[in-house]
């Protein structure tokens, strides 16, 4: 099956178009290179919006979908002709559409975040545009090996930034995302190849429903070990404590402008693939280790809450609040239920916009300061406004207050929790607690106190500024209006829940 | 035999062979007997013998299956294709060879030249015979220019040992395999694998069955020798390192995928057939000593170049890694992916690291130093080897993207789709494979991340970049449409 459509490679390969006019930019012409850097992410946010904007309107999300020839390996056995084929294959669904949204805007966000970027600009976003479409190409793949493929773009392209452009200990920290990632993706491709081997395809789609069928060649012991291997391959990013040490260093080591993306988008492809493919693919086996999804959940969120609590680096707490967070991702998920799953996403974007914007932030008094250690920081507020303002606004959607994208979320993941579990989600609010907690001791210690910089430090300017309240505009509009997310989403729960019979 | 039956056989199957071995004696003699020679012209005369080969070859693909000389050359399906990778392969290393120019001012490049081409004769006989004899004289051909290549740097201590230590494991080597050869003769009283095929397929006896079994082990060990596998591995890293650097990257690829021909003509068709204990092959009652031997190789590999800094040490115990990962595709016996998987390991193997090596080779003559730490700062004062080196090394890693994932993909699939799927080997190659990403982007980490004072500017040969433009070519083609080697097959 051939199909025309080319819009989704459009948005997947646009920031190549402006990498290779990059090329032929020379070294020296910092201004002209992060303009450059800035324009080639504005493509692929432009048709995603027009996308989102598109389906809301009703748009039938399977008329954009791609499929090219592409790799034929050998006769499959147990069919008459039919080769095993890897096709090249682009389609969205509501919450890949979503993500993709997202991705796309985020990268723009941490695209003019990179202004702060001093050396070796041009390396850099040759790195970051390739980072870049390794994260839209993840959300737009339609089959196992694609999705594997832009995977590991990621993983080699987040090595080269961090180890380049990070902190002190940048080269410790790479290596450790390496290994950890490469693991997880090592039996990620451990999953795919037997799938592969076994049924033909890695088509998604085909291969849901060909898992459901009766005759499979798989026992559902054979499943269940497949589900705990998608559970670990993803758990490492998400990431489920005890898998977590890697993502505290990258935070920290990677450049902030960095984070935003890996926090924002890198992290979230663990949830997502945990969703597609996990309970899309094994929904009875899913089933069976909810229970232990819980626990994890649990697990992360007390663990991170407690941990964020007592760090004295506030990207520290940032990375330990991202741990906590993906708790409530993992608790909805486990809860199975229609606000579960519902709640999960929810927490998934909307994490993904509010660390995004306390990153930006981060960035913003890194670079004046040239440290974002607690006790270094004070009284931010009374030189910095702007920039104080918004670390308080951040401050509140992410601790969950009302109105905001993270109460939402987290409202609609605890719901589905308690319908199912009591005792779990009683237990789960104290981590809701904790978190108030933490972010408030993190954020009045930076913004209120006497302050301990020479007050001349410059606010932040206008093009800082603006996309910071873009974020926050997104964030409110989530709060507020809900639907923005549930809308594109109901057909993608439906699917879901079906699987699962319910 | 007189002279008409001797012109009825279909001579031009064997074209190839003529074209390489004319060449070789050509250059030999114009070696001997022209007074002011130019290494470069038969150098050049070398290669376009090669090329010339493999447009004759290539011309013969279309015929059927041909067997003359009593079977002792025979050219169907699996000899077409596993020349045509030997061919490439050595083309690529010959033009590699040309650009080399050695320390030593009393270098034999002629030598150097027409040897390679020996080798690869030796090489592309053992790919088209069903022959005992003609099988192992291959090999010896095969290995016995390629002593002499790895010793040619007459002046350098490493490479005298290095040729020394290659003499003696590669004699044992062989002794072993003939040793185990005898007792297929004995056993089955032919030489030629097909009538040895069918002795062994009739019912045996259990002395007979014992006998086989023995053989069996002696046959692969000896020939694990010219794959660089557990247990004959030790030589590759010292050979590696003390021969000319075109050479090493004969041995890595040529050699390598010789071993694999021999190895899957000699041990399938002997065997594939002959029962054990009246229930398995011989081949099957073996398969889980030989799992233990891949997954041997593939850990010894990836964890002895964890420590290595020498860059040529590293690709040597990374060449016995990716031995260990084309052996575990050898031992699935895999129905669907077999030879197919084999055959573009290699392929796939001889452009990601003939292209490394040919990187070394300038870092080596730009630093005097084949240390990791030459490659320091690489990337600011040659960006496009810098990012040679990148592609070959994230291709040895197996990233998607490159030729190497596709490699390594397939051979995924030959463990996993067999009944019952060999976990234990995929597993063993997911775990290995991540443990090479640490010395992999360990030179990366040299290239791009560290600072060198050392910015004197190297020329070297412009065939050297085109060795590395050809296997870049290959590396990223054969990773993004892979379809253009696979439907070949």
């Amino acid at each position: 099956m051939e199909s025309a459509s080319i819009l989704l490679s459009a948005i997947v390969f646009s920031p190549l178009l402006v990498l290779l006019f990059l090329l032929f930019v020379p070294k020296k012409e910092f201004g002209t290179i992060r303009l450059l850097g800035f324009l080639g992410t504005l493509p692929a946010f432009i048709l995603s919006s027009w996308l989102l904007w598109q389906y809301h309107q009703g748009l039938d999300l399977s008329t954009i979908a791609e499929s090219r020839n592409w790799i034929r390996f050998g006769l499959f056995p147990d069919e008459e002709n039919r080769p095993f084929t890897v096709n090249y294959e682009l389609g969205l669904n509501g919450f890949s559409l979503l993500m993709i949204w997202l991705a796309s805007f985020l990268s723009t966000v941490a695209s003019v975040a990179s202004l702060q970027i001093k050396e070796r600009v041009k390396g850099y976003f040759i790195w970051f545009f390739l980072l870049e479409i390794g994260m839209l190409g993840v959300f737009a793949a339609e089959n196992l090996i694609l999705f594997f493929l832009f995977f590991e773009v990621t993983l080699v392209s987040l090595f080269f930034l961090i180890g380049k452009w990070g902190g002190f200990e940048k080269e410790k920290a790479a290596y450790q995302y390496l290994l950890y990632n490469g693991f997880g993706s090592g039996v990620l491709l451990l999953v795919i190849a037997f799938l592969f081997a076994k049924t033909g395809t890695v088509q998604i789609s085909e291969l849901t429903t060909f898992l459901q069928r009766d005759d499979i060649p798989f026992t559902n012991n054979d499943k269940l070990w497949l589900m705990i291997a998608l559970l670990i391959s993803f758990g490492i990013k998400i990431p489920i404590f005890p898998f977590h040490t890697w993502m505290l260093k990258v935070h920290v080591q990677a450049p902030p402008a960095i984070v935003i993306l890996h926090s924002g988008i890198l992290l979230k492809i663990g949830a997502y693939g945990l969703l597609q493919f996990g309970l899309g693919f094994f929904p009875n086996e899913f089933e069976r280790i909810s229970f232990l999804l819980l626990i994890l959940g649990l697990v992360n969120l007390l663990y991170g809450a407690f941990l964020a609590f007592i760090q004295d680096e506030f990207k520290l707490v940032l990375a330990y609040s991202s741990v906590s967070h993906m708790g409530i991702v993992l608790l909805g998920l486990g809860a199975l239920n229609e606000a579960g799953l519902q709640g999960a996403i929810f927490q998934v974007i909307s994490h993904g916009l509010i660390s995004a914007l306390l990153f930006y932030i981060v960035n913003i008094i890194q670079s004046r300061h040239e440290t974002t250690k607690l006790q270094k920081l004070g009284g931010l507020a009374s030189y910095m406004p702007k920039t104080a303002g918004l670390l308080l606004v951040a401050g509140l959607a992410s601790l969950g207050l009302p109105s905001m994208s993270g109460f939402i979320s987290e409202l609609t993941a605890f719901i589905g929790v308690f319908k199912e579990y009591l005792i779990i989600g009683l237990i789960g609010t104290i981590g809701l607690i904790l978190t108030a907690a933490y972010i408030l001791r993190a954020v009045l210690s930076i913004n209120f106190g006497s302050p301990k910089f020479d007050k001349n430090e410059e606010d932040m300017k206008w093009v800082e500024f603006t996309p910071a309240l873009v974020i926050v505009f997104f964030i409110l509009l989530i709060g507020v209006y809900p639907n923005f997310l549930s809308n594109p989403l109901k057909i993608v729960l439906l699917t879901l829940l079906k699987g699962i019979g319910g | 035999m007189d002279l008409d039956q001797l012109l009825q056989y279909q001579w031009n199957a064997m074209l190839p062979e003529f074209i390489i071995l004319g060449v070789a004696v050509l250059l030999s003699v114009l070696d001997l007997f022209w007074k002011k020679q130019k290494p470069s012209v038969i150098g050049w005369l070398g290669f376009i013998g090669i090329i010339a080969a493999t447009i004759s070859l290539i011309t013969l693909f279309p015929k059927e299956n041909v067997s003359i000389l009593y079977d002792t050359f025979v050219l169907d399906h699996f000899a077409k294709v596993f020349k045509l990778l030997l061919l490439i392969a050595t083309a690529i290393v010959f033009l590699f060879a040309i650009g080399y120019r050695s320390e030593d001012s009393a270098f034999p490049y002629s030598e150097f030249y027409y040897l390679f081409l020996t080798a690869l004769l030796g090489a592309m006989m053992m790919s088209s015979s069903a022959d005992l004899i003609t099988l192992f004289v291959g090999l010896e051909l095969l290995s016995i220019s390629s002593y002499i290549l790895v010793g040619l740097r007459k002046k350098n201590v490493r490479s005298n040992e290095a040729a020394m230590k290659y003499v003696i494991n590669g004699g044992i080597a062989s002794a072993i395999t003939l040793f185990g050869l005898s007792y297929v003769y004995g056993l089955s009283g032919s030489t030629k694998l097909g009538e040895i095929a069918y002795q062994f397929s009739l019912s045996q006896t259990e002395e007979v069955q014992y006998l086989l079994g023995i053989s069996f082990l002696l046959v692969f060990i000896g020939l694990s020798f010219k794959i660089a596998t557990v247990p004959f591995h030790m030589w590759v890293p010292d050979v590696y390192e003390g021969a000319p650097i075109p050479v090493t990257s004969f041995l890595s690829v040529v050699s390598k995928s010789a071993g694999f021909i021999i190895l899957i003509r000699m041990i399938l068709s002997i065997f594939g057939q002959a029962s054990l204990n009246n229930e398995n092959s011989v081949l099957e009652g073996f398969q889980t000593f030989l799992i233990i031997l891949t997954m041997l190789t593939m850990i010894v590999g990836n964890a002895v170049a964890l420590k290595q800094q020498n860059v040529k040490r590293m690709l040597a115990y990374s060449s016995i890694a990716h031995a260990g990962f084309i052996l575990a595709s050898f031992v699935s016996f895999s129905p669907y992916f077999y030879l197919d998987a084999i055959w573009f390991y290699l392929i796939a193997y001889t452009f990601m690291n003939v292209g490394a090596f040919a990187v070394i080779y300038y870092v080596k003559e730009k630093t005097g130093s084949e240390h990791i730490s030459s490659f320091a700062g690489l990337y600011h004062d040659s960006p496009v080897l810098a990012i040679s080196m990148t592609i070959f090394l994230l291709s040895l890693a197996g990233i998607p993207g490159t030729a190497g994932f596709i490699a390594k993909f397939n051979i995924f699939l030959s463990t996993l789709s067999i009944n019952p799927p060999l976990w234990i080997l995929a597993i063993t190659m997911i775990v290995t494979t991540i443990v090479s990403y640490v010395y992999y982007f360990g030179v990366l980490v040299q290239i791009y991340f560290r600072q060198t004072e050392n910015v004197k500017k190297t020329t070297i040969h412009y065939t050297t970049y085109i060795v590395i433009g050809l296997c870049i070519i290959g590396t990223i083609l054969l990773g993004v449409f892979p379809n253009i080697a696979l439907d070949f097959l």
